[in-house]
């Protein structure tokens, strides 16, 4: 089974023309799994059945929030995650750009991460919402993180509205790249104005708006199962993504193949008459 | 020819057609108008609640109006291809970027003042003198950003079809932190419940932050963004 | 030229150069080769890729495969050398309507530093000074405002002129004056390529012809 790599040079590569081998099946392998993901599969199976026996059953309940506290396994190692995944985006944009040869593998690694992180943010959105309506039976609250984490999701949506919208891979590439790089300068600038914006509101209650329950022990050691968990899902996700986003260019690459080969038979008959 | 001077030309061209086509005063001032009318309607009309939330209006239909402002200058621009005959001329982009950011600066600007007339007049809104200095800094930092932005992605907009649909989805989440910033600071300068001119300074600090982090990295980014 | 003297570099050399619009092959496998001074003739029906063509020697369109050099840049990594040099001349005019003739061609001019004189000198040998030069574009003639958006071209002393059907939307008159233009550039030292259906005119006025068909160049006879 022939593997794909995201880092091999595609074949629209400027400067050099590249030959092309005479045929060629159109499509080039027959799934993105390896045997890679196939040991990162089973270990993230392993480690979310690990973290549901932790956390739903080792684990305590909360002193004051019982068992609703068992969602924030999940909320808070999808929200970590998230925010990785938008670092990883921001690094391979630059690595991308700073590149000599300007690998597309790179891009592929950000538009990838870009997704899944989008994903993520989504996810931690609800089963946020879920927790505050079961905690203080509210689904929204204008606290600091929240708030970011919305516009965190809708400036990522952003980004990849701008993956879409077509050209060559290179063109996409640049572009992606350097969006990728200003919503790096963006989201601090979110962060900071948020945090002061919400500092001059705080609310005195007996839950700490902001989420953070305190936990010690057994409660901790589940979040960091969960985080493990949710990392190599995110690790796995990632790497089936970028392989499928290599999978679907150098479909379009072959397809450029044979347009182009279209193209040239319709000069050839159309004859010599000036 | 320096990128100053070419920005210079830029800038200059873009109110000089605003002066012959009177576009914006005669369809985008408008429309900030009506907006803060509408507002009213939404609001019952309420008058204690109008005031207390007089500044967030004001924003609001300054971003509304931002987008509309940034289309416009674009549309200058792609109309008879000329920004393809600037890229083919060889203009430096950081030049460019910088011109028609001024350019919508200065529009900007006026369409604020304007905004604020209108606060004072619809919405009982008074203007106190020790908050002078602290509102005419927030108007300047708040508009420099603004138009940095809105420069950036509407550059990278104009080439592209649903470029009306992009460039807010770009847009608004990117100038939140000068919605929040300017809105408090405008709250501290006019008093809004019972706010001290000395609170709104720290968020003039967070929109001169904004605006050089946006006007730096929008003049390097501008040149890629709209490349082929 | 004198046997001693050696060949002069290319003004254009592109060798199998593929160009892509989205999926779409416009250029597949475009080799050609101008030299300076020439008048050269692209002739091709719709859609076979001339506009391209143009846009790609004019360093806006990237060059998918193959390679190619432009005034002795290579089109791949050197595009922005490329841009200040060439003067492209599409289907649009490049002009902003709401400014009068003068203000356009002076706007241009001053983005590469061309002094008044120059400036005006372009006007007077496009025809747009005078009695043209305060009316806004917006009230002008599809001919009248081609001859100003050359008069642009004229005053940014572009070195190679890339023109897309040029002559259309002008009256006889106007292309006779297009002509006298052309040929006093290429006599100034200007390479002047042009992509036209116009091909008796056209063909008049080319020092060479080549033929465009779906997405290749090949020298054709005129």
């Amino acid at each position: 089974m022939t593997t794909i790599d995201p880092h091999e040079p595609a074949a629209d590569q400027p400067p050099t023309a590249r030959g092309r081998p005479a045929a060629e099946p159109l499509l080039p392998a027959a799934s993105t799994g390896t045997r890679a993901t196939r040991v990162l599969g089973i270990a993230t199976i392993l480690a979310m059945a690990w973290l549901v026996a932790f956390g739903l059953g080792f684990s305590p309940a909360d002193r004051d929030q019982r068992e609703s506290v068992r969602i924030l396994y999940v909320h808070v190692p999808t929200i970590w995650i998230a925010y990785l995944a938008f670092v990883v985006t921001a690094v391979s944009s630059a690595l991308y750009l700073l590149g000599r040869q300007r690998s597309l593998g790179w891009d592929r690694l950000a538009g990838a991460s870009a997704e899944i992180g989008v994903v993520f943010v989504a996810v931690t959105l609800a089963v946020g919402a879920m927790w505050g309506r079961l905690t203080w039976g509210v689904f929204w609250q204008w606290d600091a993180r929240l708030t970011t984490t919305a516009l965190l999701f809708v400036t990522y949506v952003g980004y990849l509205a701008v993956r879409r919208l077509g050209g060559s891979h290179q063109q996409r590439a640049r572009r992606s790249a350097v969006l990728g790089l200003i919503a790096v300068v963006e989201i601090p600038l979110v962060h900071f104005s948020v945090k002061l914006w919400r500092s001059l509101h705080q609310q005195p209650t007996v839950f700490d708006t902001d989420g953070d329950v305190d936990m010690d022990g057994l409660m901790l050691f589940s979040l960091l199962v969960g985080v493990v968990a949710f990392s190599l899902l995110y690790v796995w996700l990632v790497m089936h993504r970028t392989r499928a986003m290599a999978m679907e260019d150098l479909l379009e690459d072959r397809g450029l193949d044979a347009a182009l080969a279209a193209r040239r038979a319709e000069a050839a008959p159309a004859g010599r008459d000036a | 020819m320096s990128p100053w001077r070419i920005a210079r030309l830029v800038a200059a061209k873009d109110l000089r057609i605003e002066r012959r086509s009177r576009v914006v005063t005669s369809q985008v001032l408008p429309f900030a108008g009506i907006t803060m009318v509408i507002f009213a309607f939404a609001l019952d009309a309420n008058q204690r609640i109008l005031e207390q939330v007089a500044p967030g209006l004001v924003w609001l239909a300054t971003m509304f109006s931002l987008l509309v402002l940034v289309q416009r200058s674009f549309a200058v621009e792609t109309a008879d291809g000329a920004l393809d005959a600037m890229r083919v001329a060889g203009v430096d982009a950081r030049a460019i970027y910088l011109g028609k950011a001024i350019g919508l600066g200065v529009q900007l600007l006026v369409l604020e003042v304007l905004l604020l007339a209108a606060a004072v007049i619809l919405y009982g809104e008074t203007i106190r003198v020790e908050g002078l200095v602290l509102l005419v800094t927030t108007l300047i930092s708040a508009t420099c950003g603004l138009a940095a932005v809105g420069t950036l992605y509407g550059g990278l907009a104009a080439g592209f079809k649903g470029r009306e649909t992009l460039l807010p989805l770009l847009t608004l989440p990117a100038v939140a932190p000068v919605l929040i910033g300017a809105t408090r600071a405008v709250e501290a300068a006019l008093g809004t419940a019972g706010a001290v001119v000395s609170d709104g300074w720290p968020w003039v600090g967070l929109l001169i932050v904004f605006a050089v982090a946006f006007g730096v990295g929008g003049s390097l980014a501008f040149g890629p963004l709209i490349d082929e | 030229m004198s046997p001693g003297t050696p060949p002069a570099a290319p003004v254009v050399a592109l060798v199998d150069v593929v160009a892509v619009l989205g999926a779409f092959p416009a250029l597949a496998g475009a080799s050609l080769r101008v030299e300076p001074g020439e008048i050269l003739l692209l002739r091709g029906a719709n859609g076979a890729g001339k506009t391209t063509l143009l846009r790609l020697c004019a360093g806006l369109v990237p060059v998918a495969r193959g390679s190619g050099a432009v005034l002795g840049f290579d089109l791949a990594t050197q595009r922005a050398e490329i841009r200040p040099l060439v003067g492209l001349l599409g289907h649009q005019n490049g002009l902003y309507a709401d400014l009068t003739v003068g203000e356009n061609v002076r706007f241009w001019g001053a983005t590469v530093g061309a002094s008044d004189e120059e400036i005006r000198a372009a006007m007077e040998r496009l025809d747009v000074a005078d009695r043209l030069a305060d009316v806004p574009v917006r009230t002008l003639s599809a001919g009248q405002r081609r001859r100003t958006a050359l008069a642009a071209l004229v005053a940014r002393r572009a070195r190679l002129w890339l023109l897309d059907e040029p002559h259309a939307g002008l009256d006889a008159v106007g292309r006779d004056e297009l002509d006298a233009t052309l040929r006093q550039a290429a006599a100034s030292g200007a390479t002047i390529v042009i992509a036209s259906h116009e091909l008796e005119r056209a063909g008049s006025l080319a020092t060479r012809v080549a033929d465009v068909v779906a997405g290749q160049v090949r020298e054709g006879r005129p």
